[in-house]
């Protein structure tokens, strides 16, 4: 099955962290990014910019409102994402837990819907 | 099962086998026939109604020829071919590639199908298992684990489970078909969880199993003391798991409480179902067998190396009180100082209720009282009548008598079980309040 990990965490909160704190963080998102390549876990992953450069659209009786921002105010916001193969939900769970992230922030762990 | 071999192949000598026994054998095996079609045929819903369709076809044919030798794997390879001939008929509301993949997988498993007569028990227990856990599993909501489990496990009908929620028949049936889907969906494994995941994943199996006891020790209403059934059903699953996971202090400690506590079924209700407290109850209808059984599953829990759990030291708090041939014998400064280590543990205010209740008996009601004021005070416990009950009882031991009506009228207006309002009501005439 194939699974997308959605990771959530404390935008202020990361952003404060210190230089050699992101980079220790960004090392060890390339640890991760790698294993789950090599386990063949891996379809696609990516970090996102800020919430604040996000734009949120909407069509409403034909017609389009585009606002600034994101859809809803969280507490954690969404940061990135993988898509991953897993055979079933503890080992997708399993490899949410590995996320740098996971510590600091949430992952969300939702099955891809498959159409016949 | 064993002891009742010699009976049926008597019986399928015979001939045709009575249908009450034909229901009986069914009954005794269903919930693993059960097991291992879910696993054969990777979907609950379609084992549940092969598992239906395997026990008509032993009624037809049963009470004609006998009861097989290995009733379960006749049922089991029943249930499989009218779950394969059931896709194919329904195969308009499948996509071909569903079906095909889906018969494929059953056929997969058909040189299994033949040699499940000769399949280990151990592959049989193991299905069993695998089924607690996935309906156990995190992923659930704990309402839906419970609800799963009582209905595939136990085997209960959506409108008992139903009923001992205080929930309407069609909001039961909504969340069990929900957690069948989000099984199904979210791809939660039909598995007995990986070494490393177990110690959780068996808190959570465990807690169920509790969840399941509790509301029969202790139903929040109705119009009995006690729910019988859920508490059999709830110590059945715990005498299984300790049976198929040896070792494990969790499940001694669990069955040893809940064994501890249901021994004094029969002596916590009068004639009419008015309860009747531990310290006036007739020891002598204690449960004695079930008591021996209890204290040597208690001893084996706490001998383990691990630090006690929370069901070791709540079991070891029974054992104190069963213990005790007479209530003026309780040692009240152990189980005292055993809530004291649970607290430690896990501090919850329904914890530091009873706690407070064992360190009155020690040092007396004024004690008692200021603990319980204090945990009223923070308001966690408000709708919980047996707080303002232990406050009530403090009072009138104090001879407080305004105060202690009044604490009884606002337990009253909590409880909603009859023989516990009754019980209050009964306090309040004695102390010349009205309700």
């Amino acid at each position: 099955m194939q699974y997308l990990l959605l990771i959530y965490q404390n935008e202020a909160q990361a952003g404060a962290a210190s230089p050699a704190q992101m980079a220790a963080m960004h090392q060890e998102y390339g640890a991760f990014t790698q294993s789950i390549v090599k386990s063949g876990n891996f379809k696609a992953g990516d970090a996102l910019q800020p919430t604040a450069t996000a734009t949120t659209v909407r069509v409403r009786d034909g017609k389009t409102m585009t606002t600034d921002g994101p859809f809803a105010e969280t507490r954690e916001q969404l940061a990135g994402y993988y898509l991953v193969e897993a055979k079933n939900l503890d080992e997708a769970t399993g490899l949410a837990a590995r996320i740098p992230s996971a510590r600091i922030g949430s992952i969300e762990v939702r099955p891809i819907r498959k159409f016949d | 099962m064993p002891a009742t071999d010699s009976r049926r192949s008597q019986e399928s000598r015979d001939g045709g086998c009575p249908v009450p026994e034909v229901e009986r054998v069914f009954r005794a095996e269903a919930t693993r026939v059960l097991a291992t079609l879910i696993r054969l045929l990777g979907d609950f819903d379609l084992a549940e109604d092969a598992a239906q369709d395997a026990f008509s076809a032993a009624l037809e044919q049963w009470t004609e020829t006998g009861i097989p030798g290995n009733p379960r794997a006749w049922l089991v390879a029943a249930g499989r071919n009218r779950a394969i001939d059931r896709l194919r008929r329904h195969r308009r509301f499948l996509s071909k590639r569903q079906e095909l993949a889906h018969i494929a997988a059953i056929e997969a498993q058909s040189q299994l199908a033949s040699g499940i007569a000769s399949e280990e028990e151990s592959r049989l227990q193991d299905d069993l298992l695998r089924l607690i856990f996935t309906c156990c599993h995190p992923a659930l909501a704990q309402e839906a684990r419970v609800a799963l489990t009582l209905r595939t496990v136990c085997g209960l009908t959506t409108e008992e489970i139903a009923s001992v929620f205080l929930l309407p028949v069609s909001t039961m049936a909504q969340r069990l078909v929900r957690a069948k889907a989000k099984i199904r969906e979210a791809g939660i494994p039909y598995e007995v969880p990986a070494d490393a995941l177990l110690p959780e994943r068996l808190d959570g199996v465990l807690a169920v199993i509790y969840l399941v006891f509790t509301q029969g020790y202790a139903p929040a209403s109705g119009a009995s003391l006690t729910r019988e059934d859920l508490c059999r059903e709830a110590i059945r699953l715990g005498r299984l798991l300790h049976a198929i996971m040896p070792g494990h202090p969790g499940p001694d400690a669990l069955l040893a409480l809940m064994l501890l506590h249901d021994a004094r079924r029969d002596a916590r209700t009068g004639p009419e179902g008015d309860i009747i407290l531990l310290e006036q109850q007739d020891r002598s209808l204690w449960n004695r067998r079930q008591i021996d059984e209890g204290l040597a599953l208690v001893e084996a829990a706490l001998r383990h190396p691990c630090r006690p759990g929370a069901y070791a030291v709540q079991a070891a708090i029974a054992a104190l009180h069963m213990r005790a041939s007479t209530f003026a014998e309780t040692d009240w400064p152990q189980i005292a100082g055993l809530y004291e280590v649970l607290l430690r543990l896990y501090p919850t205010p329904v914890i530091e209720l009873n706690h407070a209740v064992a360190v009155a008996m020690v040092d007396g009601p004024e004690r008692g009282l200021m603990l319980l004021d204090a945990i009223a005070a923070r308001g966690t416990l408000a709708s919980y009548h047996p707080l303002p009950a232990a406050r009530a009882e403090m009072l009138r031991r104090l001879g407080r008598q305004t105060e202690a009506i009044a604490a009884y009228r606002e337990a009253l207006a909590l409880a909603n079980l009859e023989p516990v309002r009754r019980h209050l009501v009964d306090r309040l005439t004695e102390l010349g309040g009205s309700r």
